[in-house]
């Protein structure tokens, strides 16, 4: 522990409730408790706790709290608690800081600065529960006019992939995430008929009966890449870059490379998986042409190749020319796009948020006039159903979700990924934590969250009168704005609440 | 396309028949299609003429049954990531290469009988690469080996810059145009920066402040003799060289680079 800093938490126990059965202690695995035989008590070491919440939640008797630590400098707002012991935590190591999830910030929330249209009187609204409400979506690149041969529509050359309801699962790797919950999502995604991302640490091979709700990622690191690795998936995807950490590569610690990590991810166990910056083969347009066409003479033509990049300042100009470049997925994680490790730094300051960046794309590839060519993904601060429909109308063909998935699986947001403790078994791959999650019932609970968010979607699309997703798309009428400037409103392309 | 052998659906050829196609004019995705689909009817040898900057050669022969015996003969100047991904076949050119020879290549052989450009072998996994003349920028970047498979390029000529970046496992050994008789040239700066794995063999002197801060420097031991001396052995045989000479190699001076530490950066951090 450093010396110099307060603890961020405290651990209330209400004695008269405590059974001193000690699950706390077992729970925890940031070593917050123990207990002290010669007294008679359970003690605390305060310091540790990152309120995880997994003590509070599993004991049986509901005697602890853990709270917000009231302890405070004198008030500044200049320099926050946050900023002075982020600064003397520097001070003692002399190193970047780290941190896991995405940014914490106060940056401003569009989604929360957007309303949804309902029909009124004048286009009766639908009852998703007595009539077909259409979720469905495909992603790749739809053709630039319909062909028809002997009076029936000619079927498309491209590759495409259908999708049950537009949400899938974000990228997260076997080795960032521990192989029960990296399993949970792949069966969950199968199950109920959208796609998981492998994230770049490789596919454990008897996963890859889920072949057909797989995208599979090539990242600067090439880790477990194989012939068989793209051809056994549904999409392969280029990551260029992470919402999260924008420009920067990835980088698992030796010490998390185990027998199993370190057989999917095809390197020696113990050594570090660095993912450069940048893929060195690609430093233009026409490199990364370059590799999604390898990657598609790779997979015979088959499949959608996607490229993802996080949402920077001239994303529209990039995304442009990724569609010139071959994508048929375009996928723009934001700001607020989570990870399992980030420099502090990057994670808080760099990017833009989602709901911009995708207006601002959608717009440009529209008049270009070639929308058409390439699918819209969109990832990095989708907390709810509202946000997904925000987003589709705001341009999007589907959205990826991390956070909302991993706490589905039992995530509390305590940032603490990167330590490799995680108490809840999610980001970590100790064995006596990973038991934590248990698959069945993680598949569960991420089936429900799709079904959930599905059935929401299915009553925001009845409530304006829409039956199909697909009417929804880009039909930015359905928005409008409040608490927005005006340059907002422009970007977002939509008019403001009562216009 | 001019075909040597027009091959109709059901057709067997022969994997000793020697399969000659004209590339003249021909798209890289018809061409790879072609040999995919010969590939398939059984055919295992081929020579391709005039290829221009035709693409991807190898990389599709997915998924065919001992696609390790299948042997491309490339005449001419093939295109960027030629054996991109590739796993199993030989490709030899005869002739220059382009951009991403090799890049995350999984296994197989490829031989380039002149130079080869930037960004060679990035990412490569498994299998072996030579080049009789030199290579480009950015070569050999995050190779990397897991238990056998061992990635291992040989260099006749010399190197360019951001040689080795990052190579996390596998060998590449520059002759340093020894081959040519000529004595080494000292050149390429930044070679082997972020280095967490594998080892680069060069002949002649390397300085210190050509390497990365992550790369140690020794003489290589007897076992990486016995190694180097494989590799060039093989190296003599694809290009026709007389194999006497790799005794005398042990004359020469050469550098082994490696990597300090499995973790550069494990030291980076705030917790």
């Amino acid at each position: 522990m450093l010396t110099s800093l307060l603890p961020e938490f405290t651990v209330e126990r209400n004695e008269d409730r405590c059974i001193q059965c000690r699950v706390c202690e077992r729970q925890c695995s940031f070593d917050v408790y123990g207990y002290d035989g010669d007294h008679d008590v359970m003690v605390h070491r305060e310091e540790n706790c990152v309120a995880c919440q997994r003590c509070a939640v599993l004991c049986p008797t509901n005697a602890l709290n853990i709270s917000n630590n009231n302890y405070t400098y004198k008030p500044n707002a200049n320099w926050t608690r946050e900023h002075i012991q982020d600064l003397k935590k520097q001070a003692e190591t002399g190193g970047v800081l780290l941190t896991g999830m995405g940014c914490d910030k106060p940056h401003k929330i569009y989604w929360d600065h957007i309303l949804i249209n309902a029909s009124q009187v004048t286009n009766p609204s639908i009852d998703p529960l007595r009539e077909p409400m259409e979720l469905r979506t495909f992603l790749g690149r739809k053709p630039d006019h319909l062909e028809m041969k002997d009076g029936k529509l000619k079927r498309m050359d491209t590759p495409s992939v259908q999708l049950t309801t537009p949400i899938m699962f974000g990228a997260m790797s076997y080795g960032a995430i521990s192989y029960n919950s990296f399993s949970s999502l792949a069966r969950a995604a199968y199950e109920y008929g959208t796609l998981f991302n492998t994230g770049e640490g490789g596919w454990p091979k008897e996963l890859r009966k889920y072949g057909k709700a797989t995208i599979v990622q090539c990242a600067s690191g090439r880790f477990g890449i194989d012939l068989d690795y793209f051809n056994d998936a549904a999409v392969v995807e280029i990551k260029i870059g992470q919402g999260a950490k924008p420009g920067i590569g990835g980088h698992l610690p030796g010490e998390k490379v185990s027998e199993h990590i370190s057989q999917t991810r095809m390197i020696p166990e113990g050594s570090d998986a660095i993912s450069p910056a940048p893929h060195h083969d690609i430093y233009s347009i026409e490199d990364l042409q370059m590799l999604i066409h390898a990657l598609k003479e790779a997979t015979d033509y088959r499949m959608p190749v996607s490229v993802k990049i996080s949402a920077v300042h001239n994303a529209p100009a990039i995304a442009s020319g990724m569609v010139r470049a071959g994508a048929d997925i375009i996928v723009l994680d934001g700001l607020r796009g989570g990870t399992g490790a980030a420099p502090k730094i990057l994670r808080d300051n760099v990017g833009i948020p989602i709901e911009l960046a995708l207006a601002a794309v959608d717009t440009r590839l529209r008049n270009e006039g070639v929308r058409n060519w390439a699918s819209l993904v969109v990832s990095g601060g989708i907390r709810n159903s509202a946000d997904v429909f925000k987003a589709i109308a705001l341009g999007a063909d589907a959205v990826y979700i991390g956070t909302p998935a991993l706490m589905a699986l039992g995530c509390t947001v305590c940032q603490k990924c990167y330590t490799g403790k995680c108490a809840w078994g999610i980001t970590t791959q100790d064995p006596y934590l990973t038991k934590r999650v248990n698959p069945e019932i993680g598949t569960r609970s991420l089936v429900n969250l799709l079904r959930a968010w599905s059935l929401e979607i299915k009553e925001l699309l009845g409530c304006g009168g829409i039956n199909s997703i697909e009417s929804v798309r880009g039909n930015r009428l359905q928005l409008r704005g409040i608490g927005l400037e005006q340059w907002e409103l422009d970007t977002l392309g939509i008019r403001g609440a009562g216009q | 396309m001019s075909l040597s052998t027009a091959v109709k659906e059901g057709d067997q050829i022969s994997p000793r028949q020697v399969i000659k196609l004209d590339a003249t004019g021909t798209y890289y995705k018809d061409l790879n299609r072609e040999i995919r689909s010969l590939a398939q009817a059984g055919a295992r040898k081929f020579e391709i003429h005039n290829v221009y900057g035709q693409r991807y050669l190898g990389t599709n022969l997915w998924g065919i049954k001992d696609r390790d015996k299948i042997r491309l003969k490339i005449f001419g100047t093939p295109g960027s990531d030629m054996g991109a991904f590739m796993d199993g076949p030989t490709l030899e050119v005869i002739g220059n290469a382009q951009d991403a020879t090799g890049n995350t290549m999984n296994c197989g052989r490829i031989i380039v009988h002149g130079s080869a450009g930037d960004v060679l072998g990035y990412g490569m996994r498994g299998g072996e690469i030579y080049v009789r003349g030199n290579v480009g920028y950015r070569v050999g970047i995050h190779m990397k080996e897991y238990m056998d498979k061992i990635p291992t390029v040989v260099i006749g000529g010399t190197m360019q810059d951001f040689f080795g970046e990052y190579m996390a496992g596998g060998r590449i050994i520059v002759l340093n145009k020894f081959f040519q008789g000529n004595p080494p040239i000292r050149q390429s700066y930044f070679i082997g920066t972020g280095m967490h794995g594998g080892s680069i063999y060069v002949r002649g002197d390397v300085e210190a402040h050509q390497i990365g801060a992550e790369v140690g420097i020794s003489e290589p031991t007897d076992d990486e003799w016995k190694i180097i001396e494989r590799y060039v052995a093989n190296f003599c045989s694809v290009f026709g060289l007389e194999k006497n000479q790799v005794k005398l190699l042990k004359r020469e001076k050469f550098w082994r680079l490696y990597a300090k530490s499995k973790r550069p950066y494990g030291r980076l951090y705030a917790y």
